[in-house]
């Protein structure tokens, strides 16, 4: 009995695992048919490649190029791990967010090493410390070409200015805040003014601009040590920031959230530190009938950068030599300069950035301001400065220990050693 | 289905040599087909089940004992992971919030679920549009029920401030505190199921013979009183399958706390985690603290806590009559 069972059980198992097998079959596409090359290219939220591929399929035939986007870069993370660890999914080349990218640098073995196809002599077309980040530390392999820099400026509403009886041109608002001390002045004159908007949206916000214009390193030093509660930098910008919300000039709008979506509409704050990728963002979300009222002045302190994403090719690509090609193309001054006319992009090439399609151009939705300038400053200004491994992580709970003062929920303290605490643990 | 295959020669009951060559084999094809053939029929459910049932819970429990990262799978640590995780105050914490949401959630979710099967139990007019009304939210996505709940229980603008201005209560931020924002997702929640569960109380209601609620009404007995002594003993199973049910859906809440988050960081259920869930917390590690060893052991204290607090409940809920 039990042995004719265990043969019964045996079949069945046997019939199901050829169905099983029978079922994946079909789901594995074939990248190339009669001799043509697709090259999937994987990417999140804008990056203004429509025309360049059409370009390159012409100058290429034979290659088909297919991007896959992903709207929200939150959603695009976890996908790009999945795809990664299970081997799979990741198609040729694929876009990696400078925050996703310092979680890789410590083990690169997942990417093409890009130096193994010739990029070395590419070095020159990018801003030095670009390139360097995505190269590990014994300068063996490269994992990425920099595509965009999060340069920075400051976003504000004129009509809001206007009322509080500040500047509302460029230049002169620019002025007006050479540091962050001169910034929290500027919001104590305008908060008493009383528009019934807020100076800006959120502590986060701030404390990401202050913080990166606070030496060479933040979370972790260069040996990949966390150092947050030893860095003065770090707390330095944090107490800048506590005091600001002190002095009532943040709205505690989360950013991403649907207030603070409306908010560009509505004018419930006045100002955004602004990296450049999020101009579009302003725009869309405050929409056609709030033209001109948006403009664009310089960053207090000297230049910083926030975000800005790399190009790599992922080692369970079928097609790395091409992937890599393609990689080197859309990476190129010329490539960078067409995606920053194309989504505005900040280019993370100098030659790009020196091009006066970019040096030249004007944003119509920001009152025509020279957006290529101001940025292309904020850019050769900055003084780079090293993410480490967890730095995603760790930059989570501080900027929620922030919103929690915000809140009301805990004094700046006790925020500071939540946030402290609860780094260590995330990152350990 | 070859019915001929039964109208084949029963091979005698008691052991004899078969005359000829071929008669064990047949007899053998028949005791399989008799006793293998439900087996077979019913194999593609357990292969199903297998495939993405029992290995993926395998497969995460071998995870679990490995430091796992997103770069690929480290040295196996037995179980750190887990001693890690019982003296990890953020783990103890999406475990009290998820508890307290799934009370404050099923609770009342069931007690309105019974009340309101009651009344759609009588005659009333226009009865199947009632019945079928009543399912509605669940057709709803649950990413718009929160979206919409997010917006009522907005601080700014939101409505549920603007009927409490109304009476002069000051403003409440919502997502704040552990008690305004497990009440504003709790009613997602009850918002959604109830009328799901109550169609089930209704079906199973609908089975209860009319006489003894006659007979309850000669002897005098109110609504109230017949619903308590007659329809809640009679539907037991019913509320066995849906408070189980329930439990099991509170135990895994993701998206209406997830949604009701929003921003950059939803995942981490407020500043302060007010509201983070025990799923929500293992996505966090898993996904975006890419510690994937230590999710997976998240994962399956999930999955024991709810194995636990089904048996508590059946246990509880068969022994209450």
């Amino acid at each position: 009995m039990t042995a004719r069972l265990g043969r019964v059980l045996l079949a069945t198992a046997v019939a199901g695992t050829l169905m099983a097998t029978a079922a994946c079959g079909s789901g594995d596409d074939s990248a190339s048919d009669s001799g043509k090359t697709t090259l999937v290219v994987k990417t999140f939220a804008q990056f203004g490649y429509e025309d360049l591929y059409k370009e390159y399929e012409a100058s290429h035939p034979g290659i088909t190029i297919k991007e896959e986007n992903i709207a929200k870069l939150g959603d695009y993370s976890p996908k790009l791990q999945q795809w990664m660890a299970t081997g799979r999914g990741a198609g040729d080349v694929v876009a990696l967010e400078e925050g996703i990218l310092t979680q890789f640098m410590d083990k690169p073995d997942q990417f093409v090493n890009l130096l193994d196809h010739g990029a070395g002599k590419l070095k020159g077309n990018f801003l030095d410390w670009k390139w360097k980040q995505a190269l590990t530390r014994d300068g063996k392999t490269l994992v990425g070409l920099g595509t965009d820099v999060g340069a920075q400026g400051m976003c504000y509403r004129t009509d809001l200015f206007k009322k509080a009886g500040l500047p509302t041109d460029r230049e002169q608002v620019g002025a007006l805040w050479p540091t962050w001390d001169d910034y929290l002045a500027t919001g104590k004159k305008f908060t008493a003014a009383d528009t019934g908007a807020h100076f800006f949206d959120s502590a986060g916000s701030i404390y990401q601009n202050i913080l990166m214009q606070q030496g060479d390193h933040t979370y972790y030093d260069t040996d990949n040590k966390l150092v947050i509660d030893s860095n003065p930098g770090v707390k330095a910008a944090w107490d800048k920031t506590v005091e600001m919300v002190d002095a009532k000039l943040s709205g505690n709008i989360a950013q991403w959230s649907p207030q603070w979506n409306a908010g560009f509409k509505k004018g419930t704050f006045a100002t955004i530190p602004c990296p450049s990728w999020m101009l579009a963002t302003i725009e869309k979300q405050a929409g056609p009938e709030s033209a001109g009222k948006w403009d664009v002045a310089k960053v207090p302190g000297s230049g910083a950068v926030r975000g800005g994403s790399f190009l790599a090719v992922p080692k369970q690509s079928k097609h790395q030599k091409e992937a890599a090609e393609l990689a080197e193309f859309l990476t190129s001054a010329k490539g960078q300069t067409a995606a920053f006319k194309s989504k505005g992009n900040f280019p993370s090439s100098l030659q790009a950035i020196d091009d006066p399609a970019v040096q030249g151009s004007t944003n119509a939705y920001f009152n025509n301001a020279p957006v290529g300038k101001i940025f292309g400053a904020s850019v050769k200004a900055l003084h780079p400065v090293y993410l480490g491994p967890d730095n995603l992580p760790v930059d989570d709970r501080v900027t929620n220990a922030l919103a929690a003062i915000e809140q009301g929920k805990l004094t700046p303290d006790a925020a500071w050693d939540t946030a402290v605490d609860e780094a260590k643990r995330a990152a350990k | 289905m070859p019915t001929h295959l039964r109208q084949r020669p029963v091979a005698p009951a008691a052991p004899a040599p078969g005359p000829s060559p071929d008669a064990p084999r047949a007899r053998l094809l028949s005791r399989l087909d008799t006793k293998g053939s439900p087996y077979l029929f019913l194999a593609p459910f357990y292969v199903v089940f297998a495939v993405f049932g029992l290995f993926p819970l395998g497969y995460t429990a071998w995870v679990s004992l490995h430091s796992w990262s997103m770069s690929g799978k480290g040295s196996f640590i037995g179980f750190d992971n887990y001693t890690e995780l019982f003296a990890d105050p953020d783990f103890w914490n999406a475990l009290f919030n998820t508890l307290g949401m799934l009370a404050l959630a099923t609770v009342p979710q069931l007690f309105i679920a019974l009340v309101l099967a009651g009344l759609l139990n009588q005659k009333l007019r226009a009865t199947t549009l009632l019945r079928m009304g009543v399912l509605l939210p669940i057709v709803t996505s649950v990413a718009a029920v929160g979206i919409v709940f997010s917006q009522i229980f907005d601080r700014d603008a939101g409505m549920a401030n603007g009927l409490l201005g109304l009476v002069g209560v000051h403003p409440i931020d919502w997502r704040a505190d552990k008690w305004s924002s497990w009440l504003a997702i709790s009613t997602m929640v009850n918002w959604r199921w109830t009328g799901y569960n109550a169609l089930i109380y209704l079906a199973a209601m609908q089975s209860i013979p009319r006489e003894l609620y006659e007979a309850a009404d000669i002897d005098g007995a109110g609504r109230m009183r017949q619903l308590w002594s007659i329809t809640v003993p009679m539907i037991r199973p019913a509320v066995i399958f849906t408070v189980i049910s329930s439990t099991i859906a509170g135990m895994q809440l993701f998206t209406e706390p997830l949604i009701f988050g929003q921003g950059n960081y939803a995942i981490s259920g407020g500043t302060l985690h007010q509201f983070q869930t025990l799923s929500m917390y293992m996505f966090e590690k898993a996904f975006r603290d890419f510690d994937y060893g230590y999710g997976s052991a998240v994962a399956w204290m999930i999955f024991l806590v709810i194995m636990l607090l089904t048996l508590i409940n059946f246990l509880v809920v068969r022994r209450a009559k």
